[in-house]
């Protein structure tokens, strides 16, 4: 017996009631904007995964704790955390550029394509994409010159290593990893020539328990230092388990691993957002490229463990203010890569570009990167 | 030689929560209830250890904690299966899904949290000597009790008196309820007592193996329980072989990696998944052996007196 | 005074339409609670996570948008579920066609033809199917667990689309990151609703739940899986075959989930990327189930779950609240409907304590043995 009238105008009730109820709900008044003489200029950050206590993330939040104590009482900031990249994000970008924030960062190179859709659709908002290659006429990109830090880090890891052998557990064989690997191999081998790197790519920005079976692995492969391009601190405290070294990356994580930590490569983005906001709010914003470094104050190395011996403190000190001032680059040639071919000759400093694109592993690095052809 | 060691050490640990969770279903599948729901108690059991361990500073009050927080989602399952009938797959499913979502709401304030987890034994002396060293006495106190688990699962399941009962249950609850055997109060006990042991493993990988919390952190390892028990023909020695067999697999990606093997990491991630494929697909061939090993009743409710 | 099930002497049809709906119900007040006790107000709440989202054009383009990946999955689930045929790797087959359908754009990435994005909606149900056939294959001739199988391919479906975003598929021009190039305008979905995002593969979906209706209301084939999935033995008896049941059970769900892979990669994605679905394929488990297996029932509850989603991020940009509300929501949604399940074939029956028989009138019944 079918009575398919009937079953159809059951469902057709049910679904009215449930939107006539769901209309008539009361709604209480919303927060009002605090009043002040001129409104706040509203700033929004979108982030691909939840703040938590170190990594990518956190470090950008801090970044956009100290804009707002530096321009206190002039912005407000909203942000939105774990936003997957992909479809959804272009609705939250959006979201955000609707309800008023007049810049808005999305740190995550996943964003770029709704990051320019959404910028199309709202031409009176600035946008800056971190990690990103696309500008507009509204559009901007930032990042940092990690691979600075990294150099500085390979010079510790060189000095304190015993068995020559630092681990390199690394998410995706993306441009930006690649050259931090590269440049720790050469920051290592420029003290201690007979180092090498063994990298393990765990296919996860954030997969604790991955990272600390490829932390392990490598330990169990005779490394004595260990390293990581993840956003979770699993490689830090599988070094202390095990008893060896680590550097950190992103945030000093020296809780994780109170005798392991040596320093870290953290990321410092509160003076650009601090720069940025400010120029948004005089209207004198411009979409720009900027990739900056030591110099510009976005790379700092985490304090040191008192292990490390002053003279390899003072070399990495030394080295970065060499950076800083511009008279030392890290990948100034020779570089060959690790089947022996020559990528830049002596002398030479590797342009931007070349470092963009970069798809090989130098010398000192063991294997063969995935993605090279 | 300590190398070979090292790495027998790692595995063993890689395999540990597969065992907990595997011999957990196993129990409660001898008895013909399916609980598909292993990842979700899991979590629950990952998520409620780690919070409990942060907060009380005492990872083995965790432990405890993981083992109570699987058996309570594990009664929810029970009851929807077991005194309202609802159909155990979909009903293990659900458990699986929500089991998910809870543990990763519960966990937020959680993330990158650090506490003391459990740590191998190192007992001065016996865990340095050459080789048995490592492999005897350098053990996570958590894998050690795996071990206990198995024997005490083997010996209870095969030479006790109310072991014999439950694989009854699990054969022919029909006949064991004419007997006059509390049927679905056996079965709640091993559907309850499967529960813990998923949150025993999850509590492993959330307080000693990587102690950190993170949302699915178990990454699929609950339903890789499921298939090894089916891989093993429920026997409990071979959800241990089994286990340690794919947590091998599991790291064997990373060692290759390190060792230069020049294989895209993908595929080299792929090839556990592949391998229970594999597994499973050879294992249940022969229907003959799955039928005369799977508890009869697996999987259909239970009326009384029908 | 005890509570007893007692069986229904037939299933109720009443209690078959009402479950969702209090299933429904269950969630909200659970909701409520929560965001009481997590110290909202729960009627803004509500308002912010059920109404807010969808108080927009843009916001309703959104709800179908998200929608029609729920619809499509599982309506093409349903039909197996229906037989007993448990496909839970509907993301794994997503995946894949969403690499076969992209794969038929990069191929033909210089091409100006119509022709392409037909091609690409055809290779995408193939490769669905293509992906489903496995544990079809292997249930049917190695007697292995489909849901053990499918499962396991969903994690080796993303791996593959990693290593071919990472690799051989990268586009050349994207700085070694990966993704692939962009497709341009011929492989992609015309709009369907000015102003949002909403494109033509909605209508596919639509489709979908049409030929899914059709298919089971009215075609031999889908009263065949049905019987199949209620007395497996009398099917047998009547020369139903279990291996055809399973195989169509399986390549229906394939077809439909990779319809929907190809619907987000010529959609709102573009391009190939390493993740090309938030969860649909799981999430359409759910769906399903709410939607008690029937393609009407599928397409409120995919309204459902997809405003489940917006809510969710609705929640935690005006609310504060964190984005693991939604999981919460829809596992607790399949949850309830279970429960509340089991009054289609049981019924509450409240009995007077068996101490006072005569004041009931009745003799106590007889124990069972529980």
């Amino acid at each position: 017996m079918h009575h398919p009238q009937r079953r159809q105008a059951l469902i057709a009730a049910a679904a009215l009631a449930a939107a006539v109820v769901a209309a008539s709900l009361p709604v209480s008044a919303q927060q009002a904007a605090p009043a002040t003489a001129s409104a706040p200029f509203k700033v929004g950050y979108v982030y691909v995964s939840p703040i938590g206590d170190a990594g990518w993330t956190f470090q950008h939040d801090t970044g956009r704790k100290e804009m707002e104590k530096a321009l206190a009482g002039k912005v407000t900031t909203k942000y939105v955390e774990s936003v997957p990249e992909g479809a959804d994000a272009e609705r939250v970008i959006r979201e955000l550029a609707q309800s008023g924030n007049q810049i808005i960062f999305t740190t995550s190179f996943g964003y770029m394509n709704p990051t320019l859709k959404v910028a199309k659709a709202f031409p009176k908002t600035d946008f800056e994409h971190a990690t990103g290659y696309k500008t507009d006429a509204n559009v901007g990109v930032y990042n940092a010159r990690f691979y600075e830090g990294r150099y500085l880090a390979g010079q510790v890891a060189g000095k304190m290593t015993k068995s020559n052998v630092a681990g390199y557990v690394a998410a995706f064989p993306i441009p930006e990893v690649v050259m931090g690997i590269n440049a720790f191999a050469r920051g290592m081998r420029s003290v201690n020539p007979k180092a090498e790197v063994k990298v393990v790519w765990v296919n996860s920005w954030y997969d604790p328990g991955r990272e600390s079976e490829a932390a392990n692995t490598l330990v169990s492969q005779g490394a004595d230092v260990l390293t990581h391009h993840t956003d979770s601190t699993a490689a830090v405290q599988a070094a202390e388990a095990k008893k060896v070294y680590a550097i950190g990356y992103h945030s000093d994580m020296s809780k994780y691993g109170p005798h392991a930590h040596l320093t870290a490569v953290t990321h410092q983005w509160g003076a650009y957002y601090t720069k940025a906001v400010q120029d948004a709010m005089a209207g004198t914003w411009k979409p720009g490229t900027t990739w900056g470094g030591i110099k510009e104050g976005m790379i700092k190395m985490a304090p040191f463990n008192p292990v490390v011996p002053k003279e390899t403190q003072d070399l990495v000190n030394k080295t970065a203010a060499d950076i800083g001032a511009g008279k030392f680059h890290p990948f100034t040639g020779p570089v060959k890569d690790n089947e022996g071919k020559e990528r830049l000759a002596a002398g030479k400093v590797i342009s931007d570009a070349d470092l963009s694109k970069m798809d090989y592993y130098v010398e000192g690095v063991q294997g063969k990167l995935p993605t090279s052809k | 030689m300590d190398h070979i060691a090292e790495l027998l050490v790692l595995t063993l640990a890689a395999g540990t929560p597969l065992v907990f969770a595997a011999l957990g279903e196993l129990v409660t599948e001898k008895s013909g209830v399916l609980n598909l729901g292993v990842e979700g108690m899991m979590l629950v059991g990952a998520v409620a250890a780690f919070a409990v361990a942060a907060t009380t500073r005492n990872p083995w009050l965790g432990v405890a904690a993981g083992m109570l927080a699987g058996a309570a989602l594990s009664l929810v399952f029970a009851v929807i299966t077991l005194s309202l009938m609802a159909n155990q797959v979909a009903s293990g499913l659900a458990l699986s899904l929500f089991g998910v979502g809870l543990s990763a709401f519960v966990g937020l304030p959680y993330v990158s949290i650090v506490i003391d987890g459990l740590k191998p034994l190192s007992i001065s002396g016996l865990s340095d000597l050459p080789l048995v060293g490592k492999l005897l006495f350098g053990h996570n106190p958590l894998v050690y009790l795996s071990f206990l688990l198995f024997v005490a699962i083997q010996w209870f399941l095969y030479r006790t008196r109310p072991g014999l009962v439950v694989r009854a249950v699990g054969e022919s609850p029909q006949s064991a309820h004419a007997i006059g055997y509390p049927v679905v109060r056996i079965r709640y006990l091993a559907v309850l007592f499967g529960g813990a042991c998923s949150g025993l493993g999850g509590a492993y990988l959330a307080v000693a193996y990587t102690p950190l919390w993170v949302e699915g952190m178990t990454a699929g390892r609950g339903w890789i329980a499921l298939a090894l028990v089916v891989f093993a023909t429920w026997k409990p020695w071979r959800v241990l072989a089994g286990a340690y067999l794919f947590g091998g697999v599991t790291l064997a990606q990373f060692q290759a990696q390190a060792l230069g093997v020049e294989m895209p990491s993908q595929v080299l991630s792929m090839l556990p998944y592949l391998a229970t494929i594999v597994v499973l697909a050879l294992i249940s061939r022969d229907a003959i052996t799955i039928r005369l090993n799977a508890p009869a009743s697996l999987g259909k409710p239970f009326h009384p007196g029908s | 005074m005890r509570i007893r099930l007692e069986p229904r002497p037939e299933p109720s049809r009443l209690a078959g339409w009402l479950s969702p709906l209090a299933a429904a119900a269950a969630t909200l007040v659970v909701g409520f609670l929560l965001f009481s006790a997590l110290g909202k107000n729960p009627w803004q709440a509500f308002h912010v996570f059920f109404v807010k989202p969808v108080a927009t054009l843009y916001g309703l383009g959104e709800l179908l948008l998200k929608a029609g990946p729920l619809m499509l999955c599982a309506v093409g689930l349903a039909a197996g579920y229906r037989a007993n045929v448990w496909n839970i790797g509907a993301e794994g087959q997503l995946t894949m066609g969403a690499i076969f359908g992209g794969g038929v754009a990069l191929a033909f990435h210089d091409s100006t033809s119509p022709l392409v994005l037909p091609a690409m909606i055809v290779a995408g149900a193939l490769g669905g199917m293509a992906w489903a056939a496995i544990p079809a294959f292997l249930r049917t001739r190695f007697n292995a667990n489909e849901i053990l199988v499918s499962l396991m391919l969903v994690y080796v479906a993303t791996y593959t689309l990693s290593l071919l975003v990472h690799g051989p598929w990268r586009d050349p021009e994207g700085f070694n990151f990966p993704q692939s190039k962009l497709f341009n305008d011929v492989a992609l979905l015309p709009n369907l609703l000015p102003e949002t995002r909403l494109n033509r593969g909605f209508l596919l979906a639509l489709a979908a739940i049409a030929a899914g209706w059709v298919f089971m209301s009215k075609s031999l084939v889908g009263y065949q899986m049905r019987v199949a999935g209620l007395a497996p033995a009398a099917a047998n008896y009547a020369g139903i075959s279990a291996t055809r049941t399973v195989w169509f059970g399986m390549l229906a769900g394939g077809a439909c989930a990779g319809l929907a892979g190809v619907n987000e990669i010529a959609g709102p994605l573009g391009q190939l990327q390493p993740s090309v679905s938030p969860g649909y394929g799981f999430a359409a488990i759910i769906v399903a189930f709410v939607g008690r297996l029937h393609p009407l029932g599928i397409l409120f509850a995919s309204l459902l779950m997809s405003l489940l989603y917006l809510g969710g991020e609705s929640a935690q940009m005006g609310l504060a609240l964190p984005s693991a509300v939604t999981g919460l929501f829809q596992g607790a949604l399949l949850f309830f409907l279970l429960a509340s399940d089991v009054f289609i074939n049981y019924r509450l029956r409240v009995l007077r304590s068996p101490r006072s028989p005569s004041a009931s009138g009745r003799s106590p019944l007889p124990r069972a043995g529980r």
